[in-house]
C-alpha cells in the first residue's frame, strides 16, 4: 500500500501580479521502503509540493488536491491540531541549508530533545539517553559532549547530521530530504547520502529525495519523478530513466551533464526543447 | 608558448588575533603552491571548502598579497604588498565570483555595471564606454534592451553572463573564475560553460577555473591542480590526473563523486538486492 498518495496537487501563490501556479496537477505516491527522487531545476515546484505536504507554506499559498492520503488519512481534511501530531513524527523533513535550519540560540541537544518532548512526551533522562543514541546513529563522535554544542560550533556536515538525527528521532514512516547535500562538499555529500540510504533501509522508511543533481538521483533512488515548471514530465524507475528517457526534457537534462559532453560544446536544455519529439513522446 | 601567469612557492598566512581567553595564532591557508598557465589554456583548481583554493584565487587576482613566494604575470614579477596595484595590472587580471546575486550592485543599472571598470581604469569618454558596453552585452548573449535594467530583473544565469561581461570589459589576458557555475541550474550551467569556451577561443583568454565539481573540471580544464589543506597534492594534465590519480585524497574525491551512468546504477541496484 502506498504510504503517501497525492492526486492532482495544485499550489497557487497570490502575488501582486495575480495568482502564480507553482505546482500544476502533480500526482505521486511513495511506498514503504521506497526511495523516490523528485528531480528538477529551480522553479520546477519540487520543493513547494513537499512543503505543501508538510503544511509549511505561507498563507499566500492555496493548496488543493483531489486527495493527499498519508497512512489512510487525508492530510487536507483533518484538523490542524491533528496534522501537527503527524508532521515531525510520522513525516519528517530535512532541509537544504543545515546551518540555517538549526536555531543558533539553542544547543543541538536542546533542539533534538524538543522533538522528543513534544511528540513522545519522554522525561528528561529518557530524552537525554535517546538524544545521545541518535547522535551516535548519525555518526557524530563523542555524542554526549556534542549535545551541549551550539550549531555554530559544528561544521556544515555535522549540522546536517544533527538535522537527520532530529528528523529520525520519532522513527518516522516517511522522510523528506530537500536537497540535503547541495551545500556540502562532495566527500561529505557521499557520507550524508550513504547515511540517509542506510537509515532508510534499516528502519524501512519511505524516503523522498528532492534534488537537482542527476548524480545524487543515480546513487540513491529506486524511482524518479522529473518535474519542470510545476508539471510532472516523466516518472520511471531509475534504470529506465537513465537508459531510455522518454520525455525530451529528461533527455535534455541528461545530455547537459558535463560527463556526457560530446565534442567541444555541451547541449543545453533550450537546444533540445525546441526540437520535435522523435516518436510523439514526452514534453 | 608564453606563460600568462606563474606562481612559485606561494604562501599565504592569516594571523588570527587573540582575545581575552585565546592566544593569537596563524592559519596557513596556502602552503607553498607552484603553478603556471600558458596563453589560451585553462588551469582548474579543485578542492573542498577550506583547502585554500579561494585564497589562491585572491592572490592571483591581485586582491590579497602573498606572504611569501613569487607571482609572475606575463613574465613580470608582481608584488602588490610592496608596489601597490597599477591600473595596468588591474587590466590584465579579472575575476568572476561564485554568487551572481551577491556580486552585482542592486542599485546599479547593467550599463553602469559594465562601464564602471572603464571609468575607473581608463580615461575613455562616456560615449565610447557606452558603445563598448553595448558590444560586450551582445558578446555574452544579452541584448541592447538590457542596458538600462537592474540586476534583480535578471535570472541567475543572465547575472553570471553580466559578471563575465564586466570582467571582460578591460580586455584582460587572465580571467580567474571562482566557482562560476556552482550556483546555477544544470541547463544554465551548460550555457555558461559554452559561453566561456567561446570567449576563450575568441579572445585567446587564459582561465584559472576554481571548482569543486569534477565533472565540470573534466569538461573545461587543460590542466588540473588538486588542493588539500593548503597544499597542491596533485598537479598535471587533465588526462593524467583523471586516468591515473596518484594522491590518496584525489582518489577519495573521485570515489565520492556521484556517477550518473547506467552501469553504476545497475551495480548499485544489484548490490541493494543482494543485501
Amino acid at each position: 500500500m502506498a504510504l503517501l498518495d497525492i492526486q492532482n496537487l495544485v499550489v497557487e501563490f497570490q502575488t501582486a501580479s495575480g495568482p502564480f501556479r507553482a505546482v500544476d496537477g502533480v500526482s505521486l505516491h511513495v511506498d514503504e521502503r521506497e526511495v523516490l527522487a523528485i528531480v528538477g531545476e529551480s522553479g520546477s515546484g519540487k520543493s513547494v509540493s513537499m512543503l505543501a505536504v508538510m503544511g509549511l507554506l505561507p498563507w499566500t499559498a492555496t493548496v488543493t488536491a483531489d486527495r493527499m492520503m498519508f497512512g489512510g488519512r487525508d492530510l487536507l481534511k483533518i484538523s490542524l491540531a491533528e496534522r501537527r501530531k503527524i508532521i515531525g513524527k510520522d513525516i519528517a523533513m530535512i532541509f537544504q541549508e543545515p546551518v540555517a535550519s538549526l536555531n543558533p540560540c539553542f544547543t543541538v541537544g536542546f533542539q533534538i530533545e524538543e522533538v522528543l518532548r513534544f511528540h513522545l512526551g519522554m522525561d528528561r533522562a529518557q530524552r537525554r539517553a535517546r538524544a545521545i543514541e541518535l547522535l551516535k546513529q548519525v555518526g557524530i563522535p563523542e555524542p554526549a559532549e556534542r549535545l551541549n554544542s551550539f550549531p555554530h560550533q559544528m561544521s556544515g556536515g555535522q549540522c546536517q547530521r544533527v538535522m537527520i538525527a532530529m528528523a529520525i528521532a520519532c522513527n518516522p514512516k516517511l522522510l523528506i530530504a530537500d536537497e540535503p547535500t547541495t551545500a556540502l562538499d562532495v566527500t561529505i555529500q557521499k557520507q550524508i547520502l550513504d547515511l540517509l540510504v542506510s537509515l532508510q533501509a534499516k528502519y524501512g522508511m519511505g524516503l523522498i529525495m528532492i534534488t537537482h543533481n542527476m548524480g545524487v538521483v543515480a546513487e540513491t533512488a529506486d524511482r524518479v519523478i522529473v518535474q519542470y515548471k510545476g508539471r510532472k514530465m516523466e516518472e520511471a524507475d531509475v534504470l529506465s530513466l537513465f537508459e531510455s528517457p522518454k520525455s525530451n526534457y529528461t533527455r535534455a537534462l541528461l545530455s547537459a551533464l558535463p560527463d556526457n559532453a560530446v565534442g567541444d560544446r555541451l547541449p543545453t536544455v533550450s537546444d533540445m526543447l525546441f526540437e520535435p519529439a522523435p516518436s510523439g513522446a514526452g514534453a | 608558448m608564453t606563460k600568462v601567469v606563474e606562481g612559485k612557492n606561494i604562501v599565504r598566512d592569516y594571523h588570527v588575533g587573540g582575545g581575552l581567553f585565546r592566544g593569537a595564532r596563524t592559519v596557513h591557508a596556502v602552503k607553498g603552491v607552484s603553478f603556471s598557465v600558458e596563453k589560451g589554456k585553462t588551469l582548474a583548481i579543485v578542492g573542498e571548502s577550506g583547502c585554500g583554493k579561494s585564497t589562491l584565487a585572491r592572490i592571483i587576482t591581485l586582491i590579497d598579497p602573498a606572504t611569501a613566494g613569487e607571482l609572475l604575470i606575463d613574465g613580470n614579477k608582481v608584488d602588490i604588498a610592496r608596489d601597490g596595484l597599477t591600473k595596468e595590472m588591474r587590466r590584465k587580471v579579472q575575476i568572476v565570483f561564485q554568487n551572481p546575486y551577491g556580486s552585482l550592485n542592486p542599485r546599479q543599472k547593467i550599463g553602469d555595471v559594465l562601464g564602471e571598470p572603464l571609468l575607473i581604469n581608463t580615461d575613455k569618454p562616456a560615449e565610447e564606454r557606452r558603445d563598448l558596453a553595448m558590444k560586450m552585452l551582445k558578446k555574452v548573449g544579452l541584448g541592447p534592451e538590457h542596458y538600462n535594467r537592474y540586476p534583480h530583473m535578471f535570472s541567475g544565469g543572465q547575472r553570471q553572463r553580466i559578471a563575465i561581461a564586466r570582467a571582460l570589459m578591460l580586455n584582460p589576458s587572465l580571467l580567474v573564475l571562482d566557482e562560476p557555475v556552482s550556483a546555477l541550474d544544470l541547463s544554465v550551467q551548460a550555457q555558461v560553460l559554452n559561453l566561456l569556451a567561446d570567449l576563450q577561443d575568441e579572445f585567446k583568454l587564459t582561465y584559472v577555473f576554481i571548482s569543486h565539481d569534477l565533472s565540470v573540471v573534466r569538461y573545461i580544464a587543460d590542466e588540473v591542480m588538486v588542493m588539500y589543506f593548503g597544499e597542491a597534492v596533485e598537479y598535471g594534465s587533465r588526462d593524467e590526473v583523471f586516468s591515473d590519480p596518484k594522491h590518496a585524497y584525489t582518489k577519495t574525491l573521485f570515489a565520492a563523486t556521484p556517477r550518473a551512468d547506467v552501469a553504476s546504477i545497475k551495480a548499485r541496484l544489484a548490490k541493494k538486492k543482494a543485501a
